[in-house]
């Protein structure tokens, strides 16, 4: 009755889980940081999301390593083909029980509206927050490279706090959009066991074209 | 194992005795004749050992070999009671300053000269250039014995001395020849015995100088426990040619220097945390030394001052000052510690203990508040000196201080600050005959000025620099008492500097809380509208 596709590889999955962890850490620790509640204290806050900074980062020097080698850097390659459909079934689609209008396969695992998400994601808030998030984390040396004039640490905290905020708003929909299977944890259930089960009622119009 | 031991420590002991045995003990390593820290033996010094009747006598003794000491002390703030700030000009120090404890020394000589390192100082006049005056005792006694009693204009009694003449009183005279004897290095209970005591009694003026100093546990004051570094006073504040660094009318605010190495010459201030531990003091948690640009090493190290169980003056109202009991004499009221909350020569004191400074920014630069200068009761509270500084001046960091709130007189028509006369006998002393016209008049009749007849009360405050106490390193502030939004936050009142937890943007947590609570919620909707249209469809 279903067709099972091995979709989601073993370091994928692997990358993909930690990176929840660390980022659900940061926002955790980072807004506490931030004084919008107290949780651990401010000095373990920092001590983790400091931590949880630097694993991430080691976590995504072994992952752009894993794109490139692989190839799958290009699954976040845009294409502007089909986001009025994908739009059109979240908008509609969904609730009068329409097909889904992209079918997953290995080489393209990401319908359009999530390849431009996640390109902004990529493109303008990991920028963002990893790049105020490095000088903030430098702040100490600052008088020592000679930008302490020129940059303060009120804009430099100000624009990560941004970036955090826009993280965390992106979680949330992601969070919510993993429910939009097939079934409710169908998403959830193949970004841990790496096969995505195809439910044939509906054959997706994409995948038919094709 | 431990009774052979003792056994046998017994036996080499009672050989000791047995001097030929001693060397072949071999339990028993040879006592190594204790050494002596200083070259001279004054008990040896026959000069020493004749009976002194008075101070300059002694000195003149001690003189006699230290050819050069007096005129060295000459040139201290503790002989000339006189300090010219050279970056503002004012001319401060014991003899000119009024604070809002005791208020002025002028005209109360007899009480406050008891801390003046010199004999026989009868009034600001004394003579500056008297060699045998200097009290070379008050700084090296080791006994503890050595006393300048109150109303002795700074001397000492070496007979027993009836005071005040026909009160049946007596004080009792000291062995001077025992005390110069037993002559030896500073220690804190010499420096102590004025810097403990300032303000009037233990404790009450500094907040975190006071005699459980002397010997105090490692959770006071980690430099001087005996566990600890056991410093005395003069580790830090370390004596060349008997002048003293480390000084409260110009403090170093800043230290960028580096610490301290022996032969070379860095510092003009050896007292500063920063002459020892220089500017990245923070091995294991390396992220701290982001603060010391501009944070003071006290303002995390000293969590609280008055933390040694002798509690600290915060407050002293003169105004009310003037009630006598039942019999007539000035009313005195303590607390249940036995602590004096009230008392008709002084008025009303509040204390404190555990005491969370204040903080500020602060340069170093002290401005205060002297006889001449103007006041105006509008410009409530008056600073008696205020620590000036500002977060972009370069030159300042963030200080802990303990702000004493002080109400005392004050000339309404010449708008000044009084000179109060208020130690003696005579009949003009307010201690004395609890009546300020007479004293108001005598005090600045004392420093040559005029009282106008006129005067009311004002609400003065004193700033105390937090520098000593200082906490061991798991007990130095937490950061959350910093990074916080709460109002209760220490720095809360810091402007001019962005603290991480503490500061924020409204309309950058409005914005983000919009987008969060925008993803929720459309999560949300859009999750509701799904079932509820799937169930339609069943
Ligand atoms: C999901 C990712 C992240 C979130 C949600 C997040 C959130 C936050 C927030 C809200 C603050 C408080 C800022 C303030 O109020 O001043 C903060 C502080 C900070 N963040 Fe992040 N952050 C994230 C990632 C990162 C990364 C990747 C780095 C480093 C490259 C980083 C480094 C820092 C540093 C150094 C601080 C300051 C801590 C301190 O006060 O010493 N953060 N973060």
């Amino acid at each position: 009755m279903s067709n099972r596709i091995y979709i989601y590889k073993r370091y994928e999955r692997f990358w993909h889980w930690s990176q929840a962890l660390l980022i659900i850490t940061m926002m955790i620790t980072g807004f506490e940081v931030h004084g919008s509640y107290l949780l651990l204290g401010f000095k373990k806050a920092v001590q983790l999301h400091t931590l949880a900074a630097w694993t991430l980062l080691t976590l995504w020097a072994f992952t752009i390593f894993w794109q490139f080698t692989t190839g799958e850097w290009r699954q976040y390659l845009p294409s502007l083909k089909n986001v009025g459909a994908m739009i059109k079934y979240y908008t509609v689609g969904i609730f009068t029980n329409a097909p889904h209008p992209f079918k997953k396969t290995v080489s393209q695992k990401h319908n359009p509206l999530q390849r431009l998400a996640y390109l902004a994601l990529l493109a303008f808030i990991s920028p963002l927050i990893w790049g105020s998030g490095l000088f903030y984390l430098f702040y100490g040396d600052w008088a020592r490279l000679g930008i302490d004039k020129s940059l303060s640490l009120e804009v430099i905290a100000s624009l990560h706090v941004l970036g955090a905020y826009m993280i965390t708003a992106f979680f949330f929909i992601h969070v919510y959009l993993t429910t939009t299977g097939h079934t409710v944890f169908a998403h959830i259930k193949a970004m841990i066991t790496g096969w995505e089960e195809e439910d044939d009622h509906h054959q997706p119009q994409a995948a038919k074209s094709r | 194992m431990n009774f052979i031991k003792y056994t046998l420590a017994t036996i080499a002991a009672l050989a000791l005795i047995a001097p030929a045995q001693a060397n072949n003990a071999p339990e028993n390593p040879k006592p190594s004749p204790k050494l002596l820290k200083s070259t001279a033996d004054h008990s040896k010094f026959k000069e020493l050992q004749q009976t002194f009747n008075s101070g300059p006598e002694v000195t003149k003794v001690c003189l006699s070999c230290h050819t050069e000491a007096a005129k060295q002390v000459h040139m201290t703030k503790h002989w000339t009671w006189e300090y010219r700030n050279p970056e503002t000009n004012q001319l401060l120090g014991k003899k000119h300053v009024i604070n809002n404890f005791c208020t002025s020394t002028a005209s109360n000589y007899g009480f406050c000269a008891t801390c003046h390192i010199g004999y026989g100082t009868e009034n600001q006049h004394f003579d500056l250039t008297s060699e045998t005056n200097v009290d070379c005792l008050v700084c090296h006694d080791q006994t503890g014995k050595y006393k300048k009693p109150s109303g002795f204009f700074g001397s000492p009694v070496a007979k027993d001395t009836e005071f005040p003449p026909g009160s049946g009183k007596i004080v009792k005279g000291i062995n001077l020849a025992e005390i110069a004897q037993k002559i030896g290095k500073t220690r804190r209970q010499n420096c102590g015995g004025c810097h403990y005591n300032g303000g009037g009694g233990d404790g009450v003026k500094h907040g975190d100088l006071d005699s459980t100093l002397d010997n105090p546990d490692k959770d006071l004051d980690v430099h001087m426990s005996a566990d600890g570094g056991n410093f005395t006073c003069a580790t830090c504040h370390k004596t060349d040619g008997h002048q003293v660094p480390g000084s409260r009318y110009a403090p170093t605010a800043m230290d960028k220097g580096s610490p301290e190495i022996r032969g070379k010459h860095g510092h003009d201030n050896p007292s500063t945390c920063q002459s020892c531990h220089g500017q990245a003091p923070h091995k294991k948690e390396a992220k701290l030394n982001t603060h010391t640009a501009k944070v003071a090493c006290q303002t995390c190290h000293i969590p609280a001052f008055a933390r040694g169980d002798v509690p600290t003056k915060m407050s002293w109202d003169w105004s009310t000052a003037g009630k006598r009991d039942k019999d007539g004499k000035p009313l005195v009221i303590k607390n249940e510690e036995g602590h004096t909350t009230y008392i008709g020569t002084k008025g009303d004191f509040v204390y404190g203990e555990n005491v969370r400074p204040e903080y500020l920014w602060f340069n170093g630069t002290v401005k205060y508040t002297l006889a001449d200068d103007k006041i105006d009761k509008a410009n409530e509270p008056i600073f008696i000196n205020k620590f000036e500084g500002s977060p972009d001046d370069g030159k300042s960091m963030i200080w802990p201080v303990k702000v004493f709130k002080g109400k005392q007189p004050y000339d309404v028509e010449n708008k000044t600050l009084t000179t109060n006369h208020l130690a003696g006998a005579d009949d003009s002393a307010y201690w004395t005959n609890l009546d300020w016209p007479k004293a108001l008049h005598a005090g600045a009749a004392s420093v040559g000025k005029t009282f106008s007849g006129k005067y009311d009360f004002i609400e003065t405050r004193g700033m105390w620099p937090i520098t000593h106490m200082v906490a061991p390193k798991d007990k130095a502030v937490p950061c959350q008492e910093c990074h916080t939004r709460a109002d209760d936050g220490r720095l809360k009142s810091i402007t001019g500097v962005y603290i991480p937890g503490r500061d924020t943007k409204g309309w950058l947590d409005l914005l983000g809380g919009l987008m969060i609570a925008g993803a929720i919620g459309g999560g949300l909707l859009h999750g509701v509208v799904r079932i509820a249209t799937r169930r339609k469809e069943k």
